[in-house]
């Protein structure tokens, strides 16, 4: 190994900056999973019958499942009677009317990770639904959006106040016998975010929600439901970041978007949850399902995703184009360091006339990581004139890392355009002393090339999105450079 | 004291030595052009002064400003006001030429302890400087040097040149690659930047570029040391005779 790739090594040996763990008291339900945990969440949550039979129905298939081995992550067995699967911060038994009711140790937790709520509320126009462990603890801009009849909540409170849109909806965009960790998720989903948009009415924020995994040994199961009803728009930010942690910790989120006639979905990502530490010690496994199906003719749902943290990431956000002209798109920057493994990527399922794709997918491995990307585009019998562009880059920063791409494509319509395009490059020491020369640090390069090869995908995350994405792979690739 | 001072410089690669006791002086606001024969070391001393670490020194020293560069990480020589007009520039895709140059730009200022530019003070101090190199605006906002003919990533290190101001250009077969009016443009914009304060150094295989860049002295470069020292006349020579009537001197000694 020459010194120069060493020192590029060096660069990524940046220890995770969000490590800390507040002191608040967790009220958790008992470790371990049976019909009994369920219906204790349920009824904590005080959850109609309908919900809880759907829950256990969730849990029954669940046991005949195994749990998939298919993708390219290595882990040891995940003992699930081993788990905790229900927390809430004890102070907000009784949820706060406003944020003057907020534990001031939670605002204090968000401060520190830069997430000022109240100036959110008014420097950014985002109205914020923190989730915090499992419950929701502020929603706002509440009332602008209850003006325009948008409802955006905690999808508990989706459950209490709007139960037919829940029940007519979820579930419907991913089943629950979908796969092992939808079924897990759907047997003890905590909480999440719920967001119906009415016909005709475009969101004029960006609705955004901060996760959050604090208690120790807590698992996350989110469950997000958006609908967006005929011609509604809505853009959706979900980020996080999570407290150091020694013990691995599962999140199994499920989320779900519809999309009716000419509505359009854009659903932006930043994850950034704990990644373990140098040694590969620690670190969230990440096993998200999450789908959008256009339904109606000329909807479009977008994915945009920056992922930069977990120790294991599977997670392959899809669309399912069933509406006529309906378009799906697959925006994707996924980050690996030290130990991390990833594999990530989508799945464009073409159902509908003039559907039309677009993925593009880059992958950053640097120190031992394995980062693969996996997607699938098929073309249904009945969709004619379908199209998909696929491009999926690799950069791989040091020589210990590994890059691999895993393209399915199956085409039953002849009348298909595909397109495919992939790379993978290194970054080549020409390009580090090119930017040196000019007085630019080797960290500085670094981080440059990094941002420049990812410009497709930031370019498409709004703007206060883009700014921390870019902010956060540089902060993932600072290090210790000589 | 000389602006830069080399002596007695060894360097290998991979083990094979390329320079062989060199010995260079440039005094402050002198052009100095180093020709030679393939293969004779010419960019390796480009690359060394400039401080690429594929390329080790084994003896020696190189002196700028009285300060000892080999002792610094090239991005600081940089700072220190040395630049290097490279022979293939590189392409860094997604980073936009003007945001790249603002970035060395500032990280300059930053190192003399001056204020950052903002982008409106910049972009009026990049406007006069694209005039000089006949650069548009359209060549500005394209990731760096990526797409670019060799006459533009040619033009494109001198105009970077011209915005960070540096102490010492080292051009290294700037003309190689350019047709007749690209050489004229890139000439003029080197010529431009010529002072009393500032020295250059021109490596070059060809005569050609010294009709334009005329030099107050001329080095011959052969077997990794310096040959032959003259005036802008010894260019001239070269050309007619080639270089071999001089290797055979060298090996006659």
């Amino acid at each position: 190994m020459t010194s120069d790739t060493r020192e590029v090594e060096q660069l990524a040996q940046q220890e995770y900056k969000y490590g800390f763990v507040s002191p608040i008291e967790a009220e958790t339900v008992p470790k371990g999973l049976d019909e009994d945990i369920i219906r204790m969440i349920s009824e904590r949550k005080k959850e109609p019958d309908w919900l809880l039979e759907w829950r256990l129905k969730a849990y029954r298939h669940w046991l005949t499942m195994k749990e998939p081995r298919w993708a390219n992550v290595h882990y040891p067995p995940i003992d699930y009677q081993d788990i905790y699967y229900y927390a809430a911060p004890k102070s907000l038994k009784d949820r706060p009317k406003s944020l003057d009711e907020v534990d001031p140790e939670l605002l204090r937790t968000y401060e520190k990770l830069g997430i000022p709520l109240r100036e959110q509320e008014i420097l950014a126009g985002v109205a914020v639904d923190a989730v915090f462990d499992s419950v929701s603890v502020a929603t706002t801009f509440k009332e602008k959006l209850k003006e325009l009849g948008i409802i955006f909540c905690a999808f508990s409170e989706a459950v209490q106040e709007h139960p037919e849109l829940v029940r007519k909806y979820l579930g419907s965009v991913v089943p629950y016998t979908d796969n092992f960790f939808a079924a897990l998720n759907s047997a003890v989903f905590s909480d999440g975010s719920f967001c119906y948009v009415p016909k005709g009415v475009r969101c004029p924020m960006e609705l955004s929600t901060y996760f959050r995994i604090n208690a120790a040994k807590t698992g996350q199961f989110e469950r997000t439901l958006i609908i967006a009803d005929e011609g509604a728009y809505v853009s959706y930010l979900e980020g996080c970041t999570a407290p150091m942690r020694d013990e691995n910790q599962l999140h199994a989120a499920v989320v779900e978007l519809v999309a009716l006639d000419n509505a359009t979905i854009k659903y932006s990502t930043v994850q950034n949850w704990y990644p373990g530490d140098k040694e590969g010690r620690g670190g969230i496994y990440n096993f998200v399902t999450k789908r959008g199906k256009c339904l109606g003719k000329n909807s479009k749902i977008s994915w945009t995703q920056v992922e930069t943290g977990s120790a294991i990431t599977w997670k392959y956000p899809s669309c399912v184009l069933i509406g006529d002209n309906s378009v799906g798109e697959f925006y994707s920057v996924a980050f690996t360091n030290h130990y991390q493994q990833a594999d990530t990527g989508t799945k464009m399922i073409h159902i509908g006339k003039n559907t039309r794709s677009t993925i593009v997918s880059k992958g950053i491995s640097a120190g031992r990581s394995q980062n693969s990307y996996r997607g699938a585009v098929r073309i249904l019998k009945g969709a004619e004139n379908a199209r998909n562009f696929s491009q999926c880059d690799s950069l791989l920063i040091g020589d210990k890392c590994g890059a691999h791409t895993f393209p399915y494509v199956e085409v039953q319509n002849p009348t298909a355009t595909m397109e495919h395009e992939a790379s993978t490059s290194k970054i080549n020491e020409d390009q580090l002393f090119y930017c040196q020369q000019r007085g630019i640090s080797k960290e500085d390069a670094v981080s440059m090339i990094v941002n420049g090869f990812c410009k497709e995908v930031f370019r498409e995350l709004p703007m206060e999105f883009a700014v921390e994405a870019q902010k956060l792979l540089s902060i993932s690739l600072e290090g210790s450079v000589g | 004291m000389a602006m830069l001072e080399i002596r007695n410089l060894h360097v290998t690669v991979e083990g094979k030595e390329i320079l062989r006791g060199l010995d260079l002086s440039i005094e402050k606001g002198q052009v100095h052009a180093i020709m030679g024969p393939n293969g004779s070391g010419k960019s390796t001393l480009a690359q060394v002064i400039a401080g690429r670490d594929l390329y080790e020194v084994t003896e020696g020293e190189i002196l700028f400003e009285g300060k000892n560069l080999l002792e610094l990480e090239p991005e600081e020589r940089a700072c220190e006001g040395i630049f290097l007009a490279f022979q293939y520039p590189v392409e860094i895709p997604g980073v936009s030429n003007t945001y790249f140059l603002r970035a060395a730009l500032n990280a300059i200022r930053k190192y003399r302890g001056l204020e950052e530019l903002d982008a409106m003070e910049f972009l009026t101090l990049i406007r006069e400087k694209m005039q000089l190199l006949e650069m548009n605006d359209e060549l500005l906002q394209r990731s760096v040097n990526e797409g670019f003919s060799g006459g533009e990533k040619k033009r494109n290190e001198i105009f970077q040149m011209a915005v960070l101001e540096p102490k010492l250009c080292i051009l290294d077969e700037t003309d190689s690659g350019l047709d007749i009016d690209a050489l004229r443009i890139v000439a003029n914009g080197v010529n431009a930047l010529r002072s009393p304060e500032r020295s250059m150094l021109v490596v070059t295989h060809y005569q050609r570029l010294l009709d334009y860049i005329v030099p107050d002295v001329v080095h011959v470069l052969a077997n990794g040391k310096i040959v032959k020292t003259g005036s802008k006349d010894l260019a001239l020579e070269l050309e007619q005779k080639g270089y071999s009537w001089l290797e055979e001197e060298v090996l006659a000694q």
